[in-house]
């Protein structure tokens, strides 16, 4: 199908019409200048390059056509939201801000809001991976070893079910700063994820590959390290998988608890404010970090465990 | 000649779920000359894989021992290569890094990685060293898992029932196959097996073994030249001898006579 690949070009046309053509409602609030204009104008641009060079490329058309009818929603869904907001106002204006001026906060929070990301990815990484390597060690540990299994099971049992914001009160009077509570709490969010995954993984390991590579001349580090770790691979991802998810929501509330920059801390100001464009813009960043990181995840998962390809599908 | 196994008055006990204690193996002796292929037959339950579990060094006596060449067998060691029913071959590693792996753990793969490509070939699978295993047929990833345990240059080859998951057609080449690589590496075998043809096709000795209490009940020398022919009277004659010691030989035909 021809149009198919045309489509996102053809709706970015029409978005741009709509925006042309249809005059805005006096009753919703304008945006100091047609950003959502520019952005339609740039999307529609980057969308009949891509048509165009999927008709040159056979790589790239198979990637297009797959993702081109996404793209094509994206774009309706702005223009429906610009629709029901400035060219009508049928939406409350205060709540639901137009696509205009949602891009306009991006555009004049801009610095704010990359001193926000900043922070956030910091605090995001830190946690994240602190807890996911304290986790898949401790995961290891509990796998192998009866006595690790033996105290620290409990204390994951104990611990690990309630949610690591509970903690919070408890964090912020033992740890220094702010910031190292809360990367602390994520931390927490995604150690427990991680260790029950990655443990439970071990310990489901049929136990004749171990004798067989105890046969072959593998000593006992050999086998944790070469046997053990790479079947545990596809569970400690899922560990790790629900970790992130955890680990966002975590982000979000920390940020919450007196950090001083940070997109959650950002989203939640502006709705103090009122400012439910800044809230949006906010939003959709946050979207956009975190569905990077799952992305970057997967990649990393499918490289890992590219023997699985055709056994398990996920 | 290497690869003289000696069991010595081995027994093996089990502590049951119930908590008695169940009587594997009731002191068994036996010698496997170096070089030979031995079978263990029998019907399950009859001790004949926790003997072979022995001889790998996975379990430990309860009394008795085992020796490979007069030494003590005091856990796995490559030199006792082991081949399951199941290929357990390592699901993340391809093809030739399964076969590379014991030089690997050894720490002796940089000197000797042309042996992979030669113990590929010597199994057939050259062409699937990239492969990953659940690419491959169960007679392929048998194969495989045989040049895994080969490339230590094992002094005996452990074989639980290795062909017992393969269709019928598979196994029998695949029993050539064993006979062609001990011919070509000269080794011990020593096989577990529930399949009396096969026994009989392959083995130098047959131990065949009864269960409850486990024991050994017969030693049979095969004197048959090789390769051996299936339908060869001596082949007949000895298998219905040791389906008879199993009691599986059932009734004996009632004699009709017509005048």
């Amino acid at each position: 199908m021809v149009i198919k690949k045309w489509l996102p070009a053809l709706a970015s046309a029409a978005a741009i019409l709509i925006q042309l053509l249809i005059a805005s409602n006096g009753n919703h609030p304008q945006a100091d200048a047609d950003y959502y204009l520019y952005v339609s104008i740039a999307g529609g641009v980057i969308a009949l390059m891509c048509a165009a060079a999927s008709h040159l490329h056979k790589g790239f058309d198979k990637i297009w056509s797959f993702k081109a009818p996404f793209w094509t929603g994206v774009i309706v869904f702005f223009a429906i939201l610009d629709i029901l907001t400035e060219k009508f106002c049928i939406l409350p204006a205060i709540y639901f801000p137009s696509p205009s001026r949602i891009f306009g906060a991006m555009v004049s929070d801009h610095a704010l809001l990359a001193k926000c990301l900043g922070y956030s990815a910091r605090l995001l990484l830190t946690g994240f991976f602190g807890g996911a390597i304290v986790g898949i060690l401790t995961g290891i540990a509990v796998g192998f070893s009866k006595a690790a299994d033996y105290w620290i099971s409990p204390i994951i049992r104990i611990l690990g079910p309630i949610p690591s914001t509970a903690w919070i009160p408890l964090v912020l009077i033992s740890f220094p700063s702010a910031v190292s509570a809360s990367a602390f709490l994520i931390g927490l969010a995604v150690w427990f994820p991680t260790t029950v995954m990655t443990s439970s993984g071990i310990k489901n390991i049929s136990n004749s590959l171990f004798e067989v590579s105890s046969t072959l001349g593998a000593g006992y580090f050999y086998r944790i390290f070469k046997v053990g770790v790479p079947s545990a691979m596809p569970s400690m991802f899922i560990g790790l998988f629900n970790g992130v998810c955890s680990s966002f929501i975590t982000l979000m509330t920390a940020e919450m608890i007196g950090a001083k920059y940070g997109i959650g801390w950002y989203v939640n100001w502006q709705k103090e404010m009122m400012s439910y464009s800044n809230v949006y813009a906010g939003l959709i960043i946050i979207a956009v970090l975190c569905s990077l990181l799952i992305t970057l995840l997967f990649k990393v998962r499918d490289k890992v465990l590219v023997w699985q390809k055709g056994v398990i599908k996920w | 000649m290497v690869g003289e196994i000696n069991v010595k008055d081995v027994v093996q006990t089990f502590i049951q779920p119930d908590g008695s204690t169940l009587t594997a193996l009731d002191h068994v002796n036996l010698n496997v000359k170096a070089g030979s292929f031995v079978s263990f037959i029998g019907p399950s339950g009859c001790g004949k894989t926790t003997l072979l579990r022995l001889i790998a060094g996975l379990t430990k006596p309860a009394s008795g021992e085992i020796t490979l060449d007069g030494e003590k067998i005091d856990g796995p060691h490559y030199e006792r290569g082991l081949v399951f029913q199941n290929p357990t071959l390592f699901p993340w590693l391809s093809i030739y890094d399964n076969v590379a792996f014991g030089l690997k753990a050894r720490k002796i793969y940089k000197d000797k990685k042309q042996e992979v490509s030669e113990y590929l070939s010597l199994v057939g699978l050259e062409n699937f060293a990239s492969s990953y295993p659940h690419q491959l047929s169960g007679g392929m990833a048998q194969r495989a898992s045989l040049a895994r345990a080969l490339i230590g240059h094992p002094k005996v080859l452990l074989l639980d029932e290795p062909l017992g998951a393969l269709d019928a057609f598979t196994r029998m080449n695949m029993q050539d196959e064993l006979l062609r690589i001990r011919s070509e590496k000269s080794m011990t075998m020593i096989m577990v097996t529930h399949d009396v043809d096969e026994a009989l096709y392959l083995s130098d000795k047959i131990v065949v073994m009864s269960p409850r209490p486990a024991k050994i009940e017969d030693i049979i020398d095969v004197k048959m030249f090789r390769p051996r022919q299936r339908n060869n009277p001596e082949f007949l004659r000895l298998r219905s001898q040791i389906l008879k010691t199993l009691h599986y030989a059932g009734n004996e035909p009632e004699q009709e006579y017509v005048i």
